[in-house]
């Protein structure tokens, strides 16, 4: 009765915040699944079991090849572009810049605006028009005799172009999370590092890079399932076309434009399992790291 | 999956129309009338002041309802057509809402979301009234699912008359091979031959090339059973838009910019919808103020004379619809002679009826008019008469690959496969 006692208050709190999440996630996710496993091609069919036919016959579609590669160039152009300017800028703050605190909200303010108002923004600064017909980032390269681009309308390197605004967005973000990482050093370390000799350099690459693994894991996760599900950004600089296609775009013309409800449920999966991909081996890890002593 | 789809929906339909309550009930009596939930994409200039003529005579003459619009933003319906497609799905139909007349409706029809209107047909003798070859395009097994209000006309050639002076081009080309000369003759003036706006707008040009090249009867019968898209007509058509498609300008963001390229006198060719019109001639804040005819000019695409390929926005009734009486009040008027000319002038498009008042028609509607009654008629494609969505969506996506790749053989493959997955 005393055991009884000392779980059940806590269970009961926690209860409806379980269900919610049972049915609404796992159930959904459950549900989509299964949807992805039938033939139901149309709203009105029943739909058959088929198993995986739908999750090998993706591959047979050149859009999705191209979708594929798109989300591959964006993810790496993001995250790594992310990383490292979120990386550099906390750099310079744990240097003690004058004015830290306006810094650190300028770099942080563009996480406050949505990925629709980045956009929309980015659709004019990236405008494909040149010389005389240019506007936004392409004006001011003419004007200042750099060479102008294609931006994300060009055929190969178009979603490198579309990771700069993800990357203008997140890297601030990045940033607080490294600056917290910097902070969390202990200063002992540092000069015990340079009581032995250390160069300021070699404090960074062997006292202080090393103790922000944890972050530098941790920013590569949220990074990277916020990359592999983008949609919205996508669809505010480009909408649906198929130059800038990406899996979560696909599945919206799968869905909305083919009725095809299979084929919308086996891209959904298959962005949830490479999410999962990113997302399951660091679950693994915090939770191994939780219990040891 | 479908219940995440649907609040998605929601939210983008609810941000689009900017918190118009699209999820009021209709039906609901408020001060002893009755709602009419009309959902339509009519919000823009001119689209958005023919509704608003039509509802004031549906209003006139139906005093017990009144009307509830519950339009979604977005040019030719696409953010429209996913918040319906989530509304049928809940079983919560608007009491009537718009499509594109023609094979657009097919899935809402197999999926037995609407009422056959053959009753309303018989009714006000609508049979009399429609251009026969339009009933017979838009005619499942003998049933119609829609009132037809206006008729669009898809492959209209812009162009810029000085623009074409300064290149030497004597006047708007009469066919493919002269559309070529013509676009390399602009080319060397420095000028962008041809505009263009997004991928759909490549697509619009491709049904109107497709028409040009291969003639209206082989094109009318890529649509139907067993239809041959790997012929050698089709080849040469596909490869006739290679080679136009390659004098294209910088794709603009949609179809708007682009037509104001030619309006400005930056390119020369435009090929875009009858729609068109309006945004060039109306006075500014919602055209561009031009003066037809010197600033602008049109004729039917390169090879197309004599022919209307059309599209037709077009009202349905529901399965369901809470507002069922208040729902066939709006479809009589919607097909009135008094409600399309109340709303085509406005709108810029003709009337669906074959007796529509030509006084109220002029400049460019004129002209349309005077061919509606005389030409042969062909359904478009990018804007839902010839091919389901289903198709049409593959139709997009295959367009979409070959403008990145420009492989003519994977292009017709593409489409040929689509044709036979699709064609009913």
């Amino acid at each position: 009765m005393r055991r009884v006692r000392a779980w059940l208050p806590g269970l009961l709190l926690v209860a409806p915040s379980i269900v919610a999440i049972g049915v609404f996630v796992y159930g959904m996710l459950g549900w989509n699944f299964q949807l992805a496993m039938t033939d139901k091609h149309d709203e009105v069919s029943e739909g058959e079991f088929v198993g995986l036919t739908n999750f090998i016959g993706i591959w047979d579609e050149a859009r999705w090849h191209l979708s594929v590669n798109h989300a591959i160039m964006f993810t790496v152009v993001f995250v790594a572009g992310a990383l490292v300017l979120g990386w550099f800028l906390a750099f310079l703050m744990e240097k003690g810049v004058r004015g830290e605190g306006t810094f650190r909200a300028i770099y942080l303010f563009p996480m406050a605006v949505s990925f629709v108002a980045t956009g929309i923004v980015w659709r004019w600064l990236m405008n494909s028009g040149q010389d005389e017909r240019a506007v936004g980032l392409n004006r001011m390269f003419d004007w200042l005799g750099l060479p102008q681009w294609q931006w994300f309308r060009d055929p190969d390197w178009g979603m490198a172009a579309m990771a700069i605004p993800a990357i203008w967005q997140m890297s601030g973000y990045v940033m607080a999370l490294f600056l917290a990482g910097f902070r969390g050093v202990p200063e002992e370390l540092r000069e015990a590092a340079r009581v032995d000799g250390c160069t300021e350099w070699g404090v960074y690459r062997h006292v202080v890079l090393p103790l922000l693994r944890p972050v530098t894991l941790s920013a590569l996760i949220i990074l990277g399932h916020i990359s592999l599900k983008v949609f919205d950004l996508i669809v505010a600089v480009s909408g649906k076309q198929v130059i800038t296609d990406v899996p979560a775009v696909f599945m919206w013309v799968a869905v909305f434009d083919s009725h095809d409800p299979a084929k919308g449920a086996t891209i959904a999966s298959y962005i949830v399992l490479s999410v999962a991909v990113f997302v399951i081996p660091y679950l693994i890890w915090s939770v191994r790291k939780e219990r040891r002593p | 999956m479908a219940a995440a789809a649907i609040t998605f929906a929601s939210v983008l339909g609810l941000s689009a129309c900017g918190g118009g309550g699209g999820d009021t009930a209709g039906g609901q009596p408020s001060g002893g009338k009755q709602q009419v939930e009309v959902f339509s994409w009519w919000t823009g200039p001119g689209e958005a002041d023919g509704l608003q003529a039509m509802r004031q005579i549906f209003e006139q003459q139906n005093p017990g309802q009144t009307f509830f619009d519950a339009a979604v933003a977005g040019g030719s319906g696409d953010k429209a057509k996913a918040l319906l497609a989530s509304k049928l799905q809940a079983d919560t139909p608007p009491d009537t809402f718009q499509g594109h007349a023609g094979a657009e409706l097919q899935g809402y029809i197999k999926a037995g979301d609407l009422e056959e209107l053959n009753f309303l047909y018989d009714e006000l003798k609508l049979q009399d009234v429609f251009p026969s070859q339009l009933i017979e395009q838009i005619s499942v097994d003998g049933k119609i699912y829609s009132v037809p209000v206006n008729i669009h006309r898809s492959n209209v050639l812009w162009f810029n008359p000085a623009v074409l002076k300064e290149a030497g081009v004597a006047g708007a080309p009469k066919s493919i091979e002269e559309f070529l000369t013509a676009l390399e003759k602009v080319k060397a003036t420095g000028k962008i031959p041809l505009s263009i706006g997004s991928e759909w707008t490549a697509v619009h040009l491709l049904e109107s090339v497709l028409l040009g090249s291969l003639g209206t009867d082989a094109y009318n019968a890529l649509f139907l059973p067993g239809a041959d898209w790997n012929s050698a007509g089709v080849t040469k058509a596909l490869e006739d838009f290679k080679k136009i498609m390659s004098y294209a300008g910088d794709p603009q963001d949609d179809w708007q910019p682009a037509a104001k390229q030619v309006a400005d006198g930056e390119a020369a060719f435009n090929v875009m919808g009858d729609w068109a019109y309006g945004y060039f001639h109306n006075p500014p804040e919602g055209g561009l103020g031009k003066t037809s005819k010197t600033d602008f000019d049109w004729a039917p695409s390169p090879g197309t004379e004599g022919t209307y390929l059309w599209l037709s926005d077009s009202f349905t009734l529901p399965k369901g619809a809470k507002n069922r009486d208040g729902a066939v009040a709006w479809l009589k008027v919607a097909a009135s002679k008094e409600g399309q000319d109340a709303f085509n002038p406005k709108k810029g498009s003709i009337p669906a009826r074959k007796d529509a008042d030509q006084a109220l028609y002029t400049d460019y509607l004129a002209d349309a008019l005077k061919d509606w009654s005389a030409d042969k008629l062909a359904g478009s494609i990018q804007h839902g008469v010839a091919v389901n969505q289903p198709w049409l969506a593959e139709i997009n996506t295959q367009v979409g690959l070959f403008l990145g790749t420009q492989d003519v053989a994977a292009l017709q493959k593409g489409l040929a496969d689509a044709a036979a997955a699709n064609a009913q």
